[in-house]
């Protein structure tokens, strides 16, 4: 701690011999107070019945505006600036979580209706009004999802491998762009595009569980490449030209030196591109179709999934609504859950292989 | 560091696959047959029945339908446990495309067919014959959202005038002049429509063209026509948009109306509320459609209809099928299924399930030697 | 500011292979372009679909076109309300990614830092129809009295013209929620990046007496831009084609396009109007959904056109610094 009885110098133009070694801060518990009393007029408003939105907002800006003059007078500009952006960042943050917990306590709120045994054993076949379960589609899901990250997974990293490591020229040029074009597709297009493909081979009204693979493959491989793409370029040069310098050759290297450090990165971009393509509803609607019962072929015939049933519950319920629309809330619920377990598996994995550059 | 490391980014999908593999059981309802029936409470008597059918059937079509079909897959699945049935609720356009194009063994459709689809649906069913059952008839309720007033009496006149944003104000002289003892608030109406296209739109337009073709001069088509109101995705984002609202209007499958007040609409010179039995009269007192073959029982609604009693704003979704299948395991399954559906009981849990209004006994008479001629081919 | 060893890969090594290709190297060198060329059998597979099923639209009548006015007058305002909800969405996401993203990485304290992460992770696998009905029901009736403020008070802006709608269901609220879709998935990029940034630059700026923001400014920031770029392009695709959100949130009931973006009457963006129609339509209609597709199609290939000419000018003034 600087002492504050030190005058701060004068803002114009000093002449370095004129710049002292130390300069003013602010007390320790400066911010937490200010903060503190931002809050407290916030919830003051708030008692003289003004919007929370509003209160919120005020008491965010009086605080910056405090934080900044009281700073500006005693540290000066530099340290001013860094504390608003600090200000700045965190409300951003607490303004962003807001919709997003919203979102989340919602669907829990809704979704806890039907977490019962049954939900989860039993399917739909014969099922009319209340009970019934989604086994059938939690299954389909899984596979379906699963025979996709398959399909997706090697194709992106080969890609993103290839224009990173390997690309040069126009190959190259056309590979990165038209991944980028890629990731536009809009998702029913996909679903199209896959029904038209095996329409191809099986005649007209093929409804299979592959089909919907490869149409969520085709969104979710863009996704995986942009990310490993991404993660690759950060590793660092040094370590490839330390490898090539022992004499490794470039597969190994790439396979031993780059992939591992780049790997947490990698393992975060495909469990977000599942995580994008595990609720998609419109590209499975078409190529998968919806079932009442177990078929965990995924090469005959219609399966259901988690989003696919969870649409049509709420679209078409029946009389009374209630036990449809608690069905779709839960089916949510679950694959929120089921990404959350995919997101602690990809966690893991990264945490064991890949190296400790970091502490 | 032996294993490579596309074998160990492989783990995530592998662990997923296998995790999934290992819990592939089948659903704990499903495992065992036998036990099977408790499930479908739509089934009825099926302790009895021994059947010998099985196989898949396949269907898509209407969304208008799905949870009628849902009620009668559950009845019929329960009667026979071998049996699958499988409804997409992809869309009436979907239904008929994909049922011309021999995709599906059976089709909805909330529109019967016409012109070049007809003449494939023919082509498809040959040398069979094409079949249009009347098999589900939901009435469409015109739903309100105004607080103090649960019920209100409105002419076709009014209610296109409404919907066409003519009349803008509850207290209006044409509603007031209806509902002389209900007390109408000095509020704007904000009229609700669907904005995806649907047969409700279509079936709800088709009556304002026709019983008022003065103040409601849109083409008749499932697009809503009038723009600037407030417009939702489905029954239920209307019924939502309405109670959300305040002095909003709108019309929705009459079962999902809920707690919402509904208009009796002017038919004659009495105001008829929707209720099954009204909405089943007026399809009785409706002409079927000319050109039509045999086993084709295409209707033109009379939406115009002064019949006491009837309910005119109704949705007629068919059934699309042929006479003859080239497999006859499929012939058995279509006649068995459709044999169900026009069924009182399967009537009944469609009117359960899903609030439509069962056919009365004279139209499933008449319907009835369509589902009676299919047959395999020879 | 950005030394040598930050400069991606690609741009350096050109001769790094002089020894004759060992087997394995072509193998795995095969295979990676082999996954390349993949994608764009792929890529011209949908395209060639598209254009195939859009052909019959291009080709027919004025009268046959939905709206009787030909496929340009269908298409255009569809277009315009795509352009409108997207690019609202990622002005109100971007910022706020860059912002969490950071706080998560340098300004949360570490045991909070992963939690947090997490979470927003998990928002990326919320089904889109989710999201609709959230926006429907809970978020659309929180801006009913704002947007009536707006209206009021800032009604001679375009934007805020009004009438306001009752129920909330605006484009304004529809690109809230796209904003809060695409959220997740920026973020999710952009940490990953920041994450990255070498430890070295950031003690540097710490040993030259920065404070956190110049740190920041100049060692977090330029590391990450391309990223920045990159996760906001895939925001920005995943906006323009969302599908149910926009539809079940929108009150889509509107012929022309208009910069309001408080009213009830909306046009449709592409990828609503094709859920929304597609079920009931047949015949020429479907052509003339897909043949709106293509379009969506060829502005996502504009816009990432436009990216990467930007990323490339940045590179070529951070090499020629």
């Amino acid at each position: 701690m600087t002492s504050l009885t030190k005058t701060p110098t004068p803002q114009d133009l000093p002449a370095v011999s004129d710049v002292p070694l130390t300069h003013g801060s602010l007390p320790r518990r400066a911010a937490p107070l200010t903060l503190l009393g931002s809050v407290l007029a916030g919830l003051l408003l708030f008692v003289l019945d003004w919007s929370p939105a509003w209160c919120a907002l005020l008491a965010a800006a009086g605080y910056t505006l405090t934080v900044y003059l009281w700073s500006r007078r005693v540290e000066g500009s530099r340290k001013a600036t860094d504390r608003v952006v600090t200000a700045i960042v965190t409300s951003a943050f607490l303004l962003a979580l807001l919709p997003l917990v919203s979102v989340l306590i919602t669907v829990v709120g809704k979704g806890l209706a039907r977490f019962d045994a049954t939900f989860f054993t039993n399917s739909m076949r014969g099922v009319v009004g209340e009970g019934g379960g989604v086994h059938h589609a939690i299954m389909g899901t899984l596979i379906i999802t699963g025979l996709a990250a398959l399909i997706s997974v090697p194709v992106g990293i080969l890609t993103a491998i290839y224009l990173v490591e390997y690309g040069r020229g126009r190959l190259a040029r056309y590979i990165t762009f038209f991944v980028d074009v890629m990731t536009g597709i809009p998702s029913i297009v996909a679903g199209l595009f896959a029904y038209a493909l095996f329409e191809l081979f099986y005649g007209p009204g093929v409804r299979m569980g592959i089909m919907g693979a490869v149409a969520l493959s085709v969104l979710m491989i863009p996704i995986v490449v942009r990310a490993t793409e991404e993660m690759l370029k950060l590793v660092p040069n040094e370590l490839r030209e330390a490898a090539f310098a022992l004499a490794v050759p470039k597969w190994l290297t790439i396979l031993k030196v780059v992939l591992p450090t780049a790997l947490a990165g990698i393992a975060t971009g495909v469990t977000l591109a599942i995580a994008r393509v595990i609720g998609e509803t419109a590209p499975l609607l078409i190529a998968v179709g919806i079932t009442t019962g177990d078929n965990f072929d995924p090469f005959d015939g219609r399966m259901a999934t988690l989003s696919v049933f969870s649409y049509y519950e709420y679209v078409s319920p029946g009389v009374p609504p209630e036990p449809s629309l608690d069905r779709a809330w839960s089916a949510a619920f679950l694959l929120i859950i089921i990404v959350m377990a995919l997101n602690l598996v990809a966690r893991l994995v990264s945490r064991l292989f890949a190296p400790k550059t970091r502490a | 560091m032996k294993r490579t490391i596309p074998g160990r980014l492989l783990a995530l999908p592998a662990a997923i696959v296998l995790s999934f593999g290992l819990a592939a059981c089948s659903s704990s309802n499903e495992s065992d047959d036998e036990n099977n029936n408790s499930n479908g409470n739509g089934g009825g008597e099926t302790a009895e029945t021994t059947s010998e059918l099985s196989g898949t059937l396949n269907g898509a079509g209407a969304s208008s339908q799905d949870a009628a079909q849902q009620a009668w897959m559950a009845g019929f699945v329960a009667a026979n446990p071998d049996v699958t049935v499988n409804y997409d609720p992809v869309g009436s356009g979907g239904g008929r495309e994909q049922f011309v194009a021999g995709a599906t063994h059976f089709g909805g459709t909330d529109a019967y067919l016409a012109d070049e689809e007809l003449q494939g649906a023919i082509d498809r069913c040959a040398p069979g014959e094409l079949i249009e059952l009347p098999a589900y008839i939901s009435p469409i309720a015109v739903i309100f959202n105004l607080e103090g007033v649960d019920e209100l009496n409105l002419s076709a006149s009014t209610i296109a005038q409404i919907f066409d944003q003519k009349i803008t104000n509850w207290n209006d002289e044409a509603i007031a002049a209806d509902n002389p003892d209900v007390e109408l608030p000095d509020q704007a109406i904000t009229p609700v429509n669907r904005s995806d296209e649907s047969g409700t739109t279509e079936n709800f337009v088709e009556y304002l063209a026709a019983a008022a073709p003065e103040d409601w001069t849109h083409e008749v088509s499932g697009d809503w026509p009038v723009a600037g109101g407030e417009a939702a995705q489905g029954t239920s984002g209307v019924v939502q948009a309405v109670t959300n609202g305040e002095g909003t209007i709108g019309y929705a499958d009459a079962s999902q109306a809920g707690d919402l007040g509904t208009v009796k609409v002017k038919v004659g010179e009495e105001f008829v509320g929707y209720s099954p039995d009204a909405a089943s009269k007026v399809v009785e007192v409706s002409t079927p459609a000319e050109g039509r073959t045999q086993y084709d029982f295409a209707y033109d609604l009379s939406r115009d209809t002064t019949e006491s009693g009837a309910y005119p704003i109704v949705l007629l979704s068919y059934q699309m099928a042929c006479t003859s299948y080239e497999d006859a395991e499929t012939a058995e399954l279509v006649k068995a299924y459709l044999n169900y559906m026009i069924s009182p009981e399967g009537q009944q849990a469609a009117a359960d399930a899903a609030g439509s209004a069962p056919i009365s006994d004279s139209l499933r008479a008449q319907i009835q030697p369509a589902v009676d001629a299919i047959s395999a081919a020879e | 500011m950005r030394k040598g060893q930050t400069v991606p890969p690609t741009s350096e090594r050109t001769r790094t292979r002089g020894a004759p290709l060992s087997l394995g190297d072509r193998l795995f060198a095969g295979s990676a372009t082999g996954a390349g060329v993949l994608i764009l059998l792929v890529l011209a597979g949908v395209a060639a679909f598209l254009v195939a099923e859009a052909w019959p639209a291009l080709t027919a009548s004025e009268d046959e076109i939905p709206g009787g006015e030909g496929l340009v007058l269908y298409i255009w305002p569809l277009l315009l309300g795509t352009l409108l909800s997207a690019t609202l969405a990622l002005l109100m996401a971007a910022p706020l990614a860059v912002a969490i993203a950071l706080f998560v990485t340098h300004y949360a304290p570490r045991r909070l830092a992963a939690p947090l992460g997490y979470i927003i992770d998990l928002l990326a696998a919320v089904p889109s129809i989710i999201y609709g009905l959230w926006g429907f029901s809970v978020l659309a009736p929180q801006t009913v009295s704002p947007s009536g403020w707006l209206a009021e008070n800032l009604g001679w802006i375009p934007f805020f013209a009004g009438p306001a709608s009752s129920t909330g269901r605006t484009m304004l609220t529809a690109a809230i929620v796209l904003a809060v879709m695409i959220l997740p998935i920026i973020t999710a990029v952009i940490r990953e990046a920041f994450l990255q940034t070498p430890r070295l630059h950031e003690e540097a700026s710490w040993a030259l007496g920065a404070t956190r923001w110049e740190m920041i400014r100049l060692s977090v920031l330029p590391f990450g831009r391309s990223s920045m770029i990159g996760g906001s392009m895939l925001g920005l695709g995943r906006a323009l084609g969302e599908t149910m959100a926009v539809a079940i949130v929108l009150s889509v009931s509107a012929d022309a396009f208009s910069f309001n973006l408080i009213s009830s009457s909306n046009v449709a963006t592409i990828a609503a109007n094709i859920a929304l129609k597609f079920p009931e339509s047949s015949g020429v209609a479907v052509n003339v959904l897909i043949a709106s597709g293509l379009v969506l199609f060829v502005v996502t290939l504009l816009v990432n056109m436009g990216a990467r000419a930007v990323i490339n000018r940045r590179r070529e003034f951070s090499g020629a610094n």
